[in-house]
């Protein structure tokens, strides 16, 4: 318990120095070394605040629910984290206090949710009843709901992919209905909704590029992605990477592939085949496939490191014990690695330094030097999944 | 296309309905334990750890009332094709199957 007070009075002071100096300095001299993250305890619905210069555990938060999909995002200052749980619990945390501060069941069954990028509207994406619901990011207020109506009986599709997107817009994407949406929350009792029909079959998961630009939704049903140019929506979604299976017989695919995240690295976005092991490799330029390179088995996330150079991916069930890096440079791969059993995420530090990856049957998070592959060490949790960082704050679609 | 297929699992879980009469040998305790493993977390990928449902559906005792043991082995071990189903005969024999779906239906899989 002591310990425990003492950690949380560090994590409080850090915050509240960066805050009251206000200064590049102090910030700076911070940043340097700690950072704070938050690692999802699946099983116990409870999360763990970590400390990432002492790779030390700052305090547990309990009562969240059903944690076995979930995510979360950070408000603009990184005080408080917004956690989207399977049973559609939304709960807001303070970092700062390791408390929950509020916390609605708004939903039957979620996904995971964003953030306006003016940090006032929390946005749910979820499978039951389909659809997005807003809530105030100061008291959770619940402003609007966007059903995910579709076809002429009026059906509703489960969500996937939801991000935010400059200027306050929220994108997701509809599976059963092949739609995507855009959502303008400027008046957020009163979105103003875009839908694009037809852009494929079965959109399973999507991602924003870090400059804002596109939104690429991952489709189940059909060899291909979804393309949307968010400075022009009108001009609707169109096909990349389509036939990419060339009809070949797929494998099963026991998880499906996340897309959120870094994707994009130099001149390339990174991209999860779907019922093959491969990453597919498009040049941004032209949204052409440059390359596409054989991996261990199914990816399942396949993130770039912050500071480029690499990409890391894991994989799905029954190959989930490892983890590979591939050079960007080469567009080839350097290291496999056995973090563990059942390697759910991972999760770079600001400077890409550092990756923290979560073996979910081995109850811990094991720590990686980025560059020379090294074990650095792990840190107990009881089946740890998503791992966050606070640098996402600040970044479009995390 | 449709009818085939359903005639087929119809078959086929004629077949397997008779194999898991026979042969229907409850897992060894240690085997029990991975199987509800395997269940919670690789099922719950899509199925939801508490299996009230994900992008796949809910498989609760209330979600699977009234529907044919049999053909719900089948679903499992061959996949569902033109869904997201995948087949899992790779890892669980025909009487393990038959275990998982007497306790799915029973409930007794989805406690924590």
């Amino acid at each position: 318990m002591k310990g425990e007070t003492e950690v949380l009075g560090r994590w409080r002071t850090a915050i509240v120095a960066a805050l009251v100096a206000g200064g590049a300095l102090a910030v700076l001299a911070d940043a340097a070394r700690a950072e704070r993250g938050v690692v999802i305890e699946r099983a116990s619905g409870s999360v763990q605040l970590v400390d990432n210069a002492t790779r030390a555990a700052l305090a547990r938060v309990e009562g969240l629910g059903d944690l076995s999909h979930a995510s979360l995002v950070f408000s603009s200052d990184a005080r408080y984290v917004f956690i989207f749980g399977r049973d559609g619990g939304l709960t807001k945390v303070d970092l700062a206090a390791a408390r929950v501060v509020g916390r609605v069941v708004q939903a039957g069954n979620s996904i995971g949710g964003a953030i306006s990028r003016d940090g006032r509207v929390v946005a749910v994406a979820n499978y039951e009843p389909g659809g997005v619901k807003l809530f105030d990011a100061a008291s959770l207020e619940h402003l609007a709901e966007i059903p995910a109506t579709y076809g002429a009986e009026g059906k509703r599709a489960k969500v996937v992919g939801i991000v935010d997107a400059p200027g306050n817009r929220f994108v997701f994407s509809l599976f059963e209905a092949g739609e995507i949406w855009v959502a303008d929350v400027a008046d957020p009792r009163a979105p103003r909704v875009t839908r694009l029909a037809n852009v494929g079959r079965e959109p399973y998961d999507a991602l924003i590029t870090p400059d804002g630009r596109h939104y690429i939704a991952g489709l189940f049903g059909e060899d291909g992605l979804a393309l949307v140019d968010l400075a022009d929506v009108s001009a609707g979604a169109r096909r990349i990477l389509a036939n990419y299976g060339r009809g070949e017989e797929k494998l099963p695919v026991y998880k499906m592939p996340h897309l959120r995240g870094w994707a994009v690295a130099g001149p390339y976005a990174f991209l999860p085949a779907i019922g093959r092991h491969e990453v597919l490799v498009v040049e941004r330029a032209t949204w052409r496939e440059t390359a596409r390179i054989p991996v261990h088995g199914q990816p399942v996330f396949v993130m770039a490191r912050p500071g480029g150079g690499q990409v890391w991916v894991n994989f799905a069930f029954p190959r989930n014990d490892t983890v590979q890096v591939i050079d960007v440079e080469r567009l080839a791969l350097v290291e496999t690695l056995k973090p563990g059993r059942t390697v759910l995420h991972m999760e770079f530090s600001a400077g890409g330094e550092e990756v923290w990856i979560s073996a979910r049957d081995d109850d811990r998070v094991v720590i990686y030097d980025t560059a020379s592959f090294k074990r650095l060490g792990a840190l107990p949790a009881a089946s740890p999944s998503g791992i966050f960082f606070e640098w996402r704050a600040k970044r479009v679609g995390m | 296309m449709a009818t085939r297929r359903i005639l087929g699992t119809v078959a086929a879980a004629g077949w397997l309905g008779a194999a898991v009469a026979v042969g229907g040998e409850p897992p060894a305790a240690v085997r029990q334990a991975e199987l509800t493993h395997l269940v919670r977390q690789d099922c719950g990928s899509c199925h939801g750890l508490t299996l009230k449902g994900g992008l796949g559906p809910a498989l609760t005792r209330e979600a699977l009332r009234g529907k044919p043991a049999a053909s719900l082995v089948v679903t499992i071990l061959q996949g569902r094709p033109g869904t997201a189903m995948p087949p899992w005969r790779d890892f669980v024999t025909e009487a393990e199957t038959a275990w998982i779906v007497r306790k799915l239906q029973e409930g007794t899989l989805d406690e924590r």
